[in-house]
């Protein structure tokens, strides 16, 4: 057998916290051959990413490794200095960081970035190294590579930037590659060409890869064997299809059941694992799954299942994989159970404020327009024509009582900036904004209390919208106090928070604690609290999930689909994922660059005919299942800048089906599918549908 | 770029209007004869009188002001009330030119050795190097210049005497050798002023550097530590030094007056001191305007130098 790139065996590494050293990662073993794609999935706190470094010999300044051997190339790594291995980094193995704006430095050019590798490992010139950076630039299909190479990081968008850091990493060909959740700071439809990318330059290189990443999809989709870690420790490992077709862990079954599907129609509750991750200095010293394993026996909570080999190259940590593999044991993943006993948040009156009687839109905005205009002193001087961003152009939305409009489209496609335009965050420059049939001002100095009760947000980081230094029941208080319509005494704003609390599944000792208490996801259970203190009739949320783990995601999803349904409650989500849209929401409108250019049902949209952007976006999400390939559309380049929209259709200069000339003169029409189901396209409805049904998703 | 400095330039001399205007004003309220203060008491009233009329004081308060304005402007500073009573102009240059030099000196010691605690200060964070670090650029930052000053001419002037160091300091030659013998404790007692801001402020910029996600990239690159240090971090952990430093070049021009009053250096700070005791009205104007512009000078290069190291903000 030939020597694996990268072998580690038995690695355990600890992190030093105050004053004691406590375990991140326990006991892992890892292998990766040549030109073998190894994914290492897990949530945060896993201890994926320390892993992964540790891999490459590389540690934070408090973290030590405890034991274990990494052994690349068959060399022992652990018993080289840093000295040695600056002969190795950088030319034997190379990194492909997570956040690539924040992973390059901002005051060198990208070229100069790029070259100084070679000019180090292979003693290259100055010209020679420059010029190689150029070539490199090229390799990852940077159209002007000679322009670029001269600009600095934050002149790029996010997916060029990554693609920077890829050729920095292949510039001297490593054997190991390592690639820390490259994607997950990107849009769907740009993730999509970055793995189509990594998948050739991998192959071309013949390099070893790790690949981590939270995200099941682009695992199933990039890789060939894959470890799942939790707490540190590897739960289950194999070969792709194993792990995703017979998973035989309780962790793994649990967690490709959380995941959110892109299915029309799916009117289920999303499975979830209950209870939260542990941190670092509370892992259980049995199975660390054990206390929110569905089939733990007494056994898991007092011994610690060995990590077995059950097939050549196929590991599983559990006392209870044979009877999960020989079918006797059912893992249930049924989803997380109703709880009926918590009190109602109150009863909600859904009065017209104008005439009495019920709306059946909540929102009902009309041609909504927010423009920016940017114009330089010297301009404004000279009386040259100022530069005008279209950020929201011309778009009409409503949202039926009870209901959930989902708005999707990529980064700088508006989505975020209509919506904070229909909270008041931002004012509108044009149209109609109706809640609950009254006309609302744009201004929100000019809203009456009565509209901010009615309209509230959840924003999508829930660690920047609590005030750290207020008590989540100081941070309910506030806001039931501000908002409520007559003067409470303290037990009955005691008693509220309590029932916010519950109706967000916490627990009343929660009202105490800090948001540096808090996990993301107890957090911006908080933060949906606190959107629901007034009743509100609508509340907006910006990617209300996109910052939390798979498993955390589907509690929140749940949670929000429930609090619908018991408070009478509509919602306007905005999200770039499709999956997670698709099932909260019930009506989808998709936005690209300020416009609508479709709407219609969940299952009227992800079926054809669609749009071509649509088309685009449901290809490129990557399927968590590695037999299905994914769709052969990908868009390249960014969405153009809103500063200089492009004549007739606004989706022609990167639209795959585009017919001609028309798309690039004319407004495109409003094509009417049936049942509301519209589509914003030169092409004949019948043609799309014809287009769009031969593109072969499944193999 | 060139329009913002431009229109900076323009906000300076708005400034330096008002703060002229402010100046003459208060001369004015503060009571006291300036002739017979200059004349001394004995002086006839035919003496003081004719003081005054040369000087154009008996003119009411605003046309002072601006006859004053109207010579400043065409270069005609006037002339000092003491002394030859000869024109304020060349005077105030020349110490002008006596200040630049020790606020050059005092940069060429202060800088590197900030600079280089600072990081020293940041690689070795909570070790004895970082605490002795602090411990000494913050005691001596706690000291006043009166006090480090003179234990600096005891110690080095006055007890090492073999070192050759004046304990009062002169204009110094063009030879290297003079500039140090003449500046060398002037120097380091602004040093001393300096020393605990720029190195904390070094440090600071470094260790929060050192968090950042591209020197893990430059690490695994495989580059040395020191171009990894010198290279990477210290290009951005330096933007704010810089800037603290362009500002205290303002500071040096025109601020030093305790030091140079100490060293008995004839600089702009000591001028202004001398001229404000003897209501010099002129000299003081003179010194004033210099001193703000300067000042303001150094505030606008600090954001120039700011921008221009920065590509975020020069290539916006």
């Amino acid at each position: 057998m030939t020597t694996p790139v990268i072998d580690a065996r038995d690695l355990c590494i600890d992190y030093q916290l105050g004053k004691t050293w406590v375990n991140a990662v326990n006991g892992v073993s890892l292998t990766i051959g040549a030109n073998e794609t190894h994914g290492l999935v897990g949530e945060s706190g896993s201890g994926k990413s320390t892993l992964a470094l540790a891999l490459m010999r590389y540690l934070a300044a408090n973290a030590r490794i405890e034991s274990g051997e990494v052994r690349f190339n068959g060399d022992n790594l652990l018993a080289k200095t840093d000295d040695d291995m600056r002969q190795i980094w950088g030319k034997q193995m190379s990194l492909v960081p997570q956040d690539p704006l924040a992973s390059l430095n901002p005051s060198y050019s990208i070229g100069e970035q790029i070259a100084e590798i070679t000019r180090l490992h292979e003693g290259l010139s100055r010209r020679d190294a420059a010029q190689r950076a150029v070539e490199m630039l090229a390799r990852v299909r940077i159209a002007d590579p000679a322009a670029v190479a001269r600009q600095y990081p934050h002149q790029l968008s996010g997916g060029m930037q990554q693609r920077v850091t890829i050729a920095m990493a292949l510039s001297t060909q490593p054997r190991l590659l390592v690639l820390d959740e490259p994607t997950t700071a990107l849009d769907v439809t740009t993730e999509a060409v970055i793995l189509d990318l990594f998948r050739d330059l991998i192959r071309d290189n013949r390099a070893a890869a790790l690949y981590v990443s939270h995200n099941l999809g682009v695992i199933a989709q990039m890789c060939d064997r894959v470890t799942v870690l939790y707490a540190g420790e590897v739960m289950e490992s194999g070969p792709v299809d194993d792990i995703y077709l017979r998973p035989v862990h309780p962790y793994t079954i649990s967690l490709l059941a959380s995941i959110p599907r892109p299915l029309p129609g799916i009117e289920t509750r999303l499975p979830t694992i209950p209870g939260v991750a542990p941190s670092l200095a509370e892992r259980p010293r049995a199975c660390v799954f054990s206390p929110r394993c569905p089939v733990a026996l007494p056994l898991c909570f007092t011994e610690k299942p060995p990590l077995e080999e059950i097939a050549p190259g196929r590991l599983v940590k559990c006392h209870r994989w044979q009877e999960i593999a020989g079918g006797e044991l059912q893992v249930e993943t049924s989803p997380e159970r109703k709880s009926d006993k918590t009190a109602s948040v109150g009863t909600r009156y859904i009065v017209s404020l104008q005439n009495g009687e019920s709306a059946s839109y909540v929102l009902d905005a009309r041609d909504l327009s927010k423009h920016y205009g940017t114009q330089s002193l010297f301009g404004r001087l000279t009386g040259a024509p100022s530069k005008i961003v279209q950020a929201v152009d011309d778009v009409s939305v409503r949202v039926r009582t009870r209901s959930t409009l989902g708005l999707v489209g990529e980064s700088g496609s508006g989505k975020t900036t209509l919506a904070r335009c229909i909270v008041g965050l931002e004012t509108a420059d044009a149209g109609e904004i109706l809640l609950l049939d009254v006309a609302l001002p744009h201004a929100l100095r000019d809203r009456a209390r009565g509209f901010l009760r009615e309209l509230q947000m959840v924003f999508q980081n829930p660690n920047d919208t609590l005030n750290p230094y207020q008590t989540v029941e100081q941070a309910l208080t506030r806001t039931i106090h501000r908002l409520s319509t007559e003067p409470m005494t303290r037990q009955q704003l005691q008693a509220r928070v309590l029932d916010l609390l519950a109706a967000v599944r916490l627990t009343p000792d929660y009202a105490g604690r800090y948001p540096a208490e808090l996990s993301g996801g107890e957090k911006q259970r908080v933060a949906i609290a606190r959107a629901f203190a007034a009743n509100p009739a609508l509340v907006v949320a910006d990617e209300p999930t996109s910052a939390l783990d798979v498993s955390v995601q589907a509690v929140i999803l749940n949670l929000l689909k429930d609090l619908r349904a018991r408070e009478g409650a509509s919602y306007l989500v905005i999200s770039h994922d499709l999956a997670a849209i698709a099932y909260l929401a019930d009506w989808i409108a998709v936005m690209y660059l300020g416009q609508l250019v479709e709407e219609g049902t969940v299952e009227q949209v992800y079926n054809p005919p669609s749009h071509p952007y649509t088309e685009a976006l449901l290809s490129s999400i990557p399927a968590p299942d590695p037999r299905v390939k994914r769709g052969r559309i990908r868009l390249d380049g960014h969405v153009p800048s809103p500063a200089d929209i492009p004549r007739g259709c606004r989706f022609h200069t990167r639209c795959p089906r585009k017919l001609g000339a028309i798309c690039e003169q004319q407004d495109p029409p409003w094509q009417d599918a049936g049942d509301g189901h519209r589509i914003r396209c030169h092409i004949p409805l019948d043609e799309l549908t014809a287009l769009q049904a031969s593109v072969p998703e499944q193999e | 770029m060139l329009r913002y400095i431009l229109r900076r330039f323009l906000l300076l001399i708005v400034t330096m209007l008002i703060t002229s205007a402010i100046i003459f004003a208060l001369t004015q309220l503060v009571p006291g004869d300036v002739a017979r203060l200059i004349l001394g008491r004995e002086a006839s009233p035919e003496a003081l009188q004719q003081f005054r009329a040369e000087f154009g004081l008996n003119d009411p308060a605003p046309v002072q002001y601006v006859n004053w304005l109207a010579g400043f402007i065409s270069g005609d500073w006037g002339r000092s009330f003491t002394g030859t009573q000869g024109p304020v102009r060349p005077l105030v240059l020349d110490r002008l030119g006596n200040s630049m030099r020790l606020a050059l000196m005092t940069l060429l010691i202060a800088v590197p050795v900030s600079v280089l605690l600072g990081v020293l200060a940041a690689l070795y964070e909570n070790t004895w190097i970082d605490s002795a670090i602090s411990l000494l650029s913050l005691s001596v930052v706690g000291l006043p210049e009166f006090v480090t000053g003179l234990v600096l001419i005891n110690g080095l002037a006055l007890g090492a005497r073999s070192l050759g160091l004046p304990a009062t300091s002169t204009v110094p030659d063009n030879t290297l050798a003079d500039w140090i013998r003449q500046l060398l404790l002037p120097a380091i007692t602004a040093t001393f002023v300096l020393i605990g801001y720029v190195s904390r402020l070094t440090r600071a910029g470094v260790l929060d550097e050192l968090k950042k996600p591209y020197v893990r990239t430059a690490t695994l690159k495989g580059l040395p530590r020191r171009v990894v240090i010198f290279k990477h971090v210290l290009r951005n952990a330096l933007l704010p030094t810089i800037t603290v430093i362009a500002i205290s070049f303002g500071w040096l021009i025109g601020g030093l007056v305790v030091i140079e009053n100490v060293y008995n250096y004839p600089g702009l700070g000591a001028l202004m001191v001398e001229a404000v005791r003897q209501k010099n009205l002129f000299v003081l104007q003179a010194v004033v305007m210099v001193t703000i512009f300067f000042f303001a000078l150094a505030n606008l290069t600090a954001d120039v130098l700011y921008a221009v190291l920065n590509p975020r903000i020069r290539l916006e």
